[in-house]
């Protein structure tokens, strides 16, 4: 008898006729489904440890595998579906948490899918971004309620007004946080030199910042969380901004933990911590127990970077997000970031991933109206993350109200994951989220850079295109305007919650 | 009146307003008053720019002896909201005058609401009241509350020795219907409507009025949501939906509240690209990107030509690709800005100089110093 009742969730299947024997797929499965046998000269497989990253069937040269959908189905059952009674089995065998990675999977109502844009015709022309400028410049930080200028001795006036720290992007998009350790040491430098050259910023989550990253330092946005891994003057100095971690989108209220496995030389010393210790992320910051708390760490940073570097406090979408982002700006933040509960983690129990938190549409358009209400929206920008996936969500994004949106799955499916959603088992076939020298060299930070800087280009000019369409030559002028956004079979409550008309209804 | 040409018809539709337009500014910067003979014939000229559903007019120096005075022109769509007004208005404002704004009988012009002026003085009980607020917040206010609470009473204009006359029909018509040959003003705004919708309230017709602020406008705000928005962050409820409301807010936000200057007020509203603020010199360039990345929400994106009338001249303005037509021109001391040359040149034959307004760049026509006023 099998000592475990869960069956595979793909088989993989080999045309013999068009299998050559290379063992190319032998040798790039890290999760050991091929194996050659020596004694007949057969390449087997062996579906069990299959996770549908797709390395092989991609690799090999001659087309002959194929993955797919586990055939053996349960009876059907609306209540008890496949992944409930398997959950169950694992738990049975194994007796712990279930873990999960990358973002929820579950059906919940995507917002941005319900959500229609507008276009100008007649009575206001469109504008051809390829003919007319188009401004997508982007800045990040405090801002003043008013300009005040002052006369010039000798005539004419002069500027008075001194803004504080900015970051200035030349696309509202951002590479989120993903830690080195998470992701591969090549996973992170080609994020860091494509922000560069993209024109805009990458997170270190939790990771430190590796010294072979100290170049890119002016495009990497550096994270304090709670186990302030990395952390020293030098860290805060070299990033263009700091970001507190309170919150993940993926597991609000849980902490992190990278094995001890992973925590090899390199990142034992970009973490600070001993080689091969598991690094542990408590659930809060053990010196924030209140608002009145994250105000001294937002300040003990701005002591620390003089006052030169614009500070973001990043919490997760959670049911009262909009008092507690008013609540971190009044505790001085420059910058709210907001995960919502799609955003990915390289490692979460399944149980917080997908039954936690609220959608990112919802908290960001609470969070907006909110800060509006409160004559406090400028003293602080809002980045949204978790689960953007197109050019058309982010544009949507800024109507609600964002200033800025984090993208970090779509970052690693541009470099070639495939969400098998198995972050957490250290065996990325594609060497992003490994640490094992014979994964990450998988990824060639070159060709990485290049797809992730194709991707914000192409994002750039579909973003041009959609604003031109509605007339509007700025993107200041899309942000927050939610005149340009009609809602698709919502009820009314959720309309109201995205302030938002529904289709049909006119300006 | 009938039911849908009354303020609550037009409220209720919720429906942004979008109007395509003639406007004309004309201004003697000698301060030399002349009869509104010369708006009504400009305006007149660009007639295939209206379709018969909107027009009005702004006149500047038309009440002397009464310039110390705020002259409310208001309309009433029923005896009812003419009470209410009074009673609102009297609990916070001496009525010194109070009469019906006097009119033509023409059989072009349709229904049509109660037209009354009141001139008034802030009672010093209401200075005590809002403390910390200067006269004109509190003007603000009534206007605010009176367009806002009052079912069927809309403040056309606000200011003092000034006023907004404005209608349902071609602009010159509507001159004609508020005998504006008959005053004299240094300074005259017009405008001729095109509107998308078949609205049929009169105050839905521009100018646009709040204090000495009249706006006349042709063209529509593609970024009217978060203008909107970015007013109601200081006090600004937007109450008519109309592009042209919210660009009357923005220069009184900018130049009265915020005491900025023209240019600095336009840069924001018609901001300079970055690509050319890259190129500035150091202090222009920290100076307008500060404006900028202050004063995002204000930026009016979309195609206008813009006419912005004050007791101290006038402001044109288009948007920074200059989507919609502006001219101007001088004379001897006449000074004028309109959507097309004709009108000018119809008033005007010879102009000493005529030119086109550039995009974003304000264009400016100002009272000579002692002149009138």
């Amino acid at each position: 008898m099998r000592k475990w009742l869960t069956q595979p969730d793909f088989i993989v299947e080999r045309d013999v006729a068009r299998c050559i024997g290379c063992r190319v797929c032998v040798r790039q499965c890290a999760n050991a489904v091929h194996s050659y046998d020596d004694e007949d000269g057969t390449i087997l497989s062996e579906s069990d440890a299959c996770v549908g990253c797709h390395r092989c069937a991609t690799l090999c040269p001659t087309g002959a595998i194929a993955v797919k959908r586990a055939p053996l189905e349960f009876r059907d059952n609306a209540n008890w579906t496949a992944r409930a009674i398997r959950n169950v089995y694992k738990q049975a065998e194994g007796g712990g948490v279930l873990l999960a990675a990358m973002g929820n999977d579950q059906p919940f109502p995507i917002y941005w899918d319900r959500m229609l844009l507008n276009a100008a015709q007649v009575t206001n022309p469109s504008i051809d971004p390829l003919r007319e400028p188009m401004e997508l410049t982007t800045h990040l930080g405090r801002t003043p309620d008013r300009v005040e200028i002052e006369p010039r001795p000798g005539g004419g006036v002069r500027l008075k007004t001194r803004l504080g720290p900015q970051l200035k992007l030349d696309i509202p998009v951002m590479f989120s946080a993903m830690s080195y350790g998470s992701i591969s040491l090549n996973a992170s430098i080609a994020l860091a030199r494509a922000a560069r050259a993209a024109g805009t910023y990458a997170n270190t989550g939790e990771g430190g910042l590796h010294r072979s990253i100290h170049p890119y330092a002016d495009n990497m946005i550096v994270q304090v969380a709670s186990g302030r891994f990395g952390v020293d003057a030098d860290y805060l100095n070299r990033g263009a901004a700091v970001e507190i971690k309170i919150g993940q989108g993926a597991k609000p209220g849980i902490g992190g933990h990278l094995p001890g496995e992973k925590v090899d030389a390199e990142v034992s010393l970009t973490r600070m911590i001993p080689e091969g210790t598991d690094a542990l992320s408590p659930a809060p910051h053990h010196d924030i127990y209140s608002i009145e708390d994250l105000k001294q760490l937002v300040f003990a940073i701005k002591e620390s970077t003089r006052y030169e570097k614009p500070v973001f406090v990043k919490i997760a979408a959670v049911h009262n997000v909009a008092a507690i982002a008013s609540g971190c700006v009044h505790a001085g933040a420059d910058g709210v970031v907001i995960d919502g509960f799609r955003g990915g983690t390289g490692a979460a129990p399944q149980a917080i991933r997908d039954h936690v938190g609220i959608p990112i549409e919802l908290a960001l358009a609470a969070v907006d109206t909110r800060l509006r209400e409160e004559g406090i929206r400028n003293h602080a920008s809002i980045i949204v993350a978790g689960g953007f996936r197109s050019s058309a969500d982010i544009v949507k994004a800024v109507a609600i109200g964002a200033d800025a949106v984090y993208v970090a799955t779509a970052a690693l499916v541009a470099m070639g994951c495939h969400l098998c959603q198995k972050c957490h088992t250290g065996r990325c076939n594609w060497g992003i989220a490994t640490q094992d020298p014979v994964l990450t060299k998988r990824l060639n930070p070159d060709v990485a850079i290049r797809r992730l800087t194709n991707l914000l280009r192409g994002w750039s000019h579909e973003i041009k295109e959609m604003l031109g369409g509605m007339g509007i030559n700025a993107i200041e002028s899309l942000r927050g305007n939610r005149e340009h956004l009609r809602g698709l079979g919502l009820t009314s409550g959720e309309l109201q919650a995205l302030g938002i008309k529904h289709a049909g209804v006119g300006a | 009146m009938t039911p849908e040409t009354t303020k609550a018809a037009y409220v209720r539709r919720g429906e942004k307003d979008m109007s395509g337009c003639a406007i004309v500014g004309v201004m003697s910067e000698a301060g030399r008053r002349f009869p509104g003979d010369i708006a009504i014939r400009a305006i007149g000229a660009m007639h295939e720019r209206s379709n018969g559903l909107g027009g009005g007019f702004a006149a500047y120096g038309i009440y002397p002896d009464r310039s110390d005075q705020y002259a409310f022109h208001i309309m009433f769509d029923h005896p009812g909201a003419e009470e209410a007004t009074r009673a609102y208005v009297e609990r916070h404002c001496v009525i010194v005058q109070d009469e019906a704004i006097p009119t033509r009988a023409l059989e072009v012009i349709g229904p049509r609401p109660i037209l009354q002026r009141y001139f008034i003085d802030l009672r010093p009980k209401a200075r005590e009241r809002y403390y910390g607020l200067t006269e004109e917040d509190i003007v603000v206010r009534i206007v605010m509350h009176i367009n806002c609470e009052i079912e069927g009473a809309f403040v056309l204009s606000s200011g003092k020795n000034m006023g907004v006359f404005k209608g349902v029909g071609y602009p010159e018509d509507i001159g004609r219907f508020f005998r504006l040959d008959e005053y004299e003003a240094y300074s005259w705004l017009a405008h001729g409507r095109f509107p998308t919708n078949t609205t049929g309230w009169w105050g839905g017709a521009h100018p646009f009025g709040l204090l000495d602020w009249a706006v006349v406008h042709n063209g529509e705000v593609s970024s009217y949501g978060i203008n909107r928005r970015y007013l109601e962050n200081y006090g600004y409820h937007c109450a008519l939906h109309t592009d042209t409301e919210v660009i009357a807010y923005l220069f009184d936000l900018l130049m009265r509240q915020q005491s900025l200057p023209l240019e600095i007020a336009a840069m924001a509203m018609a901001a300079p690209f970055w690509s050319r603020i890259e190129r500035m010199g150091e202090e222009a360039r920290e100076l307008a990107r500060t404006v900028r990345i202050v004063c995002g929400g204000a930026l009016l994106n979309g195609p206008f030509s813009i006419v912005v009338g004050h007791r101290g001249g006038m402001i044109g303005l288009n948007d920074r690709t200059k989507l919609r037509p502006m001219v101007v021109a001088r004379h001897d001391d006449l000074f004028f800005i309109a959507s097309e040359e004709a009108a000018v040149r119809t008033v005007c034959p010879t102009p000493d100089h005529v030119w086109h307004a550039e995009g974003g760049v304000p264009i400016v026509g100002a009272l000579k110093e002692q002149a009138v006023a």
